[in-house]
């Protein structure tokens, strides 16, 4: 199966720039992270994610516009693509059955 | 790179040593995108928590970028050209630059083959210096007996060695040598086996010698001088008597004297060795046993009249077994010779021939000092002929530039400029290498000549090649590195937009290349003027007797001697000749030198040492001496067989006044001195006479004087008096030699060296010359535009040739003015070692500079006034 080579954080890094779409790039991506983890990411780790997304298909990328705080440096931008879509699909798939068969009682003992 | 947002908020900027540092680190074509991230995440964060700790974030961030696929180069994009394509095109574009600007190619590798070709001969020159005498297989444990003397406070050495002195060393010394081998001098006899008569040069010597000095046995053994009355003849000799027949046990007769018997042949010893001439060795006990006097000096101290050599026992030191030996002669020689001082000492094989002079009883060198003057004039030309090259290359770096501009916009880099500028060196000096070679194969006959060498190319010899690749390649990268490492600096915009310059002080390294070509030239050229002037100067002293026509016949058999007056009157009368006598020394040296003498009014301190002459009475007449005083001798006068004649410095030395009529006693024996001669030239032309007493010989003189009819010719004469002279002594050869040939010998040394000198004056000058050559053009290249503004504004062909030269003759006086002290200097220390030297004359220096300035002028107008004669038009009109 195609799942076993996607990490967690490559996972996580995957479902970011989609719900950042469509002006996902390392930083924003590296910032929402840390907002919503409350751990902090940095951008090298982000990117290199990225790069490997990218080489597996799931992602494109081009390159922006450039801002003033980036010293007049483009950024690049991501993309999901459609195999990159059905991935995260086929992941929260498995995950939903499984959470669907854990027992009500025992979800009620965690809370 | 531009970067506007940091000019308008300082605080707002990352640390740059970081983002030095993830450059380093980085892909090139990530750092965009990677840097850009990184600052945009600075800025957030030093608006959420401020500047300090988003600074140290930052550190961090950039550590995060340390993984294998940011590091990691992206794969060139365009294709890359083989190097051996890129090759290809560097040779090609080198070539066509050559044949472009011949007269600079030739000028380029013309200086540097010439420059190569003197290093390598006077390489080949210093290879044969320092290999003398290796050609004996003991060369390090050989070594020659020498003595220092002091007499009348002077202190003088020689390898002169009474006999006993060796049997002092074998018995009392003996575990410090090996052999310890007795010889004569060289000598020459007349050797012949049939009808065939030679004369040939050898020596007396003991046995062990063939053993000793590792001579290549072509015949026998070396035990073969063991047996008594043996000869052992080198490979030509015994060519020239048997041809190919076999000659071990042939009969040779030395002088018609005696016969002794060939017990070996010896391979020749080459050149570049002391016994270069020794062409047949006898054993020692022959010597003793048919001379008189040398068997009567075999327990006599005071003969100083031998040579030994030894060879040290192994492992033991040289400089200790010299100094333990120090007093060996002065233990035993009794208290008459100890007042001399005599000091024994040896003297290694491998000072033999670079450090023979000595001064005061102290070594100071010798030819030595002309390996390191050569050596250093070498590596100056040599340097000189580098520098040029540089040079050349460098001036016509503008032409170049347009070319460098074109390649870096194209794309290269410039690592690709470098090795296209080194390999186009490379090319040249390979070019120059060659030309090198055969230069030196030309020209080493004529060296070989002025050096009195046999030197060859050593074609076969892997070190030769060695060191002339290695070289080659050396001067190619060093005179490459310049115009490789400057041209491939250049900005292509600023080139190709026209408004590249060299700086103000790019020409400075050329102008003091330029002074110190010329004070190596300006000392050479002086010192070529001194040395020749100073032989010319001996040349012209008064010798004091009359040369030409004058020849002398060396006689070591009686025949002559014995029929004397039936030989002058058959002479006289044939009308070949107008006198004729015999003497004891050749009238080019002096052989014998006595001291015992006594007269009244001595210092009884003084060492009564002079040159002693035994002549016929006719010697005088012969000769042509001139006198000061009295009268010459003459057979009229029965008491002139004890008279004396004595030359001037003999009358100084004896403190006399009145000379003639004065008693000279030696023992029981009294001379009465009958004439005062002018001092004549006998030994050394730079040295005062030594003081001399001719006498009338009663015993067979060495030397016969013959004075030609001055009516004949040379050649007609000469074959008359061989006529007569072998009808009284046929066994021997007519070999005769011309007392101004002769005497011609003793500047041969100094000529040689005002050769050699003149020789590299002349090569310096022409690698001077172009050297200047190539400032000059390249100073006229850079003032194109401004000579073209100036003619057109009214300068006439005259102010710009001033305009152009005038710098050139203040660098070459600044030259003469620091060559004129450093010659005067050193050709002063020179002429120090001779008594009679020529002055040095304020005219030579005069005249030097003068030469030097106009050269200059000649080799400079040649492209100022080409400069000058350019129409202005052509020269504005690419504005």
């Amino acid at each position: 199966m195609r799942r076993s080579d996607l990490g967690e954080f490559e996972e996580v890094v995957l479902l970011a720039v989609a719900a950042l779409s469509p002006g996902a790039y390392s930083v924003i991506i590296a910032e929402e992270l840390e907002h919503e983890t409350g751990n902090s990411v940095s951008t090298g780790a982000v990117h290199a994610a990225l790069q490997r997304l990218e080489q597996k298909g799931y992602l494109t990328s081009h390159l922006g516009e450039a801002t003033a705080e980036r010293g007049g440096r483009r950024k690049r931008l991501f993309t999901v693509t459609a195999l990159g879509g059905r991935i995260l699909q086929d992941v929260r798939a498995v995950r939903n059955r499984l959470w669907d068969r854990i027992l009500p009682n025992i979800r009620l003992e965690w809370s | 790179m531009p970067c506007l947002y940091k000019q308008t908020n300082k605080t707002m900027t990352p640390p740059r040593l970081a983002d030095r540092l993830l450059r380093l680190f980085c892909a090139p074509h990530l750092h965009e995108e990677v840097l850009g991230d990184l600052h945009e995440r600075y800025v957030v964060r030093a608006k959420r928590s401020g500047v300090a700790k988003a600074r140290k974030r930052y550190w961090l961030d950039v550590a995060a970028y340390i993984r294998p696929e940011f590091i990691k180069r992206r794969p060139q994009e365009y294709p890359n050209p083989t190097n051996m394509t890129m090759l290809r095109n560097y040779l090609k574009i080198a070539f066509r630059n050559l044949a472009r600007q011949k007269g600079y190619s030739f000028i380029n590798i013309g200086g540097l083959a010439v420059g190569m070709a003197v290093a390598m001969l006077i390489g080949l020159w210093i290879y044969d210096e320092l290999t003398f005498d290796t050609y004996h297989k003991n060369y390090d444990r050989i070594a020659q007996v020498m003595q220092t003397q002091t007499i009348n406070g002077n202190t003088s050495t020689f390898a002169a060695i009474p006999i006993p002195l060796a049997a002092e060393l074998r018995t009392k010394y003996g575990d410090n040598f090996k052999h310890v081998v007795l010889s004569s001098w060289a000598e020459g006899h007349l050797l012949s086996f049939g009808n065939k008569k030679f004369w040939r040069v050898g020596n007396y010597i003991e046995p062990e010698a063939p053993d000793m000095f590792s001579l290549k046995m072509l015949k026998g053994t070396k035990s073969g001088l063991q047996e008594p009355y043996s000869i052992m003849i080198s490979e030509s000799v015994a060519r020239a008597f048997f041809g190919t027949a076999d000659p071990l046990g042939k009969l040779i007769k030395i002088d018609n004297q005696f016969a002794v018997k060939v017990t070996g042949v010896y391979e020749d010893l080459p050149y570049n060795t002391r016994f270069n001439n020794l062409e047949y060795m006898v054993p020692w006990q022959v010597n003793v046993a048919i001379r008189d006097w040398v068997k009567n000096s075999q327990q006599k101290w005071d003969n100083n009249s031998f040579q030994i050599y030894v060879q040290l026992a192994d492992k033991v030191d040289l400089d200790q077994v010299s100094a333990k030996i120090k007093d060996a002669k002065l233990a035993n020689a009794g208290k008459e010779q100890a007042k001399f001082k005599p000091e024994i000492f040896l003297q290694p094989m491998r000072n033999w021939h670079l450090y023979s002079e000595f001064k005061n009883g102290v070594n100071v060198g010798g030819q030595i000092q002309f390996v390191w003057l050569f050596g250093i004039i070498g590596v100056f030309v040599l340097l000189l002929a580098c520098i040029n090259f540089m040079n050349l290359s460098t001036a016509r770096s503008e032409k170049r530039a347009k070319e460098v501009g074109i390649r870096k916009a194209v794309g290269s880099v410039r690592m690709q400029l470098i090795s296209q500028f080194m390999s186009e060196s490379l090319l040249v000096v390979c070019i120059a290498f060659g030309l090198a070679l055969v230069l030196v194969q030309l020209i080493l006959p004529y060296f070989n000549e002025v050096a009195a060498k046999q030197m060859t190319l050593l074609w076969s010899t892997p070190v030769f090649w060695l060191l002339g690749i290695g070289f080659t390649l050396l001067t190619g990268l060093i005179a490459g590195s310049y115009p490789a490492l400057y041209l491939s600096a250049f900005q292509p915009l600023k080139v190709l937009k026209g408004t590249f310059r060299v700086g103000r002080f790019a020409s400075l390294p050329r102008q003091v290349l330029v002074v110190v070509q010329f004070t190596v030239s300006v000392t050479l050229i002086i010192g070529t003027i001194i040395v020749f002037r100073q032989i010319q100067f001996a040349k012209n002293r008064p010798i004091g007797y009359s040369r030409s026509g004058l020849l002398y016949v060396q006689t070591t058999t009686p025949e002559i001697h014995n029929h004397f007056d039936a030989f002058r009157a058959e002479l006289i009368q044939s009308g070949a000749v107008s006198e004729i006598a015999e003497s004891e020394s050749p009238l080019t040296g002096i052989w014998t030198v006595n001291g015992g003498f006594d007269w009244d009014g001595k210092d009884p301190d003084q060492q009564p040492d002079f040159a002693v002459i035994g002549v016929t009475h006719d010697f005088g007449k012969t000769i042509g001496w001139q006198f000061k005083e009295g009268r010459d001798f003459s057979k009229k006068f029965g008491t002139d067989s004890t008279a004396m004649v004595i030359n001037e410095a003999a009358a100084k030395f004896m403190g006399l006044k009145e000379p003639v009529g004065k008693i000279i006693r030696e023992g029981d024996l009294r001379y009465k001195i009958v004439g005062v001669i002018k001092d004549m030239v006998m030994e050394s032309p730079y040295e005062p006479a030594r003081q001399t007493l001719f006498y009338i010989s009663r015993f067979p003189s060495n030397f016969v004087n013959i004075r030609i009819n001055p009516n004949l010719n040379a050649s007609e004469a000469v074959s008359k008096i061989g006529a007569i002279y072998q009808k009284y002594a046929p066994s021997t050869l007519f070999d005769y030699k011309f007392a101004d040939q002769e005497y011609a010998k003793k500047f041969a040394v100094e000529e040689r060296i005002g050769t050699l000198a003149s020789f590299f004056a002349v090569l310096a000058i022409f690698i001077s010359c172009l050297g200047l050559f190539g400032l000059a053009s390249y100073v006229a290249e850079q003032r194109t535009k401004e000579i073209g503004v100036r003619k057109v504004l009214g300068a006439s062909i005259l102010n710009v040739w001033s305009l152009l030269s005038k710098d050139f003759v203040v660098l070459i006086i600044i030259a003469f003015c620091i060559a004129a002290p450093i010659a005067w200097y050193f050709l002063g220390n020179w002429l120090q070692k001779y008594q009679y030297r020529t002055e040095l004359s304020w005219w030579i220096f005069a005249g030097t500079g003068a030469g030097a300035l106009f050269i200059t002028l000649l080799t400079v107008s040649f492209q100022s006034l080409k400069a000058a004669l350019v129409n202005p038009v052509k020269s504005l009109r690419s504005e």
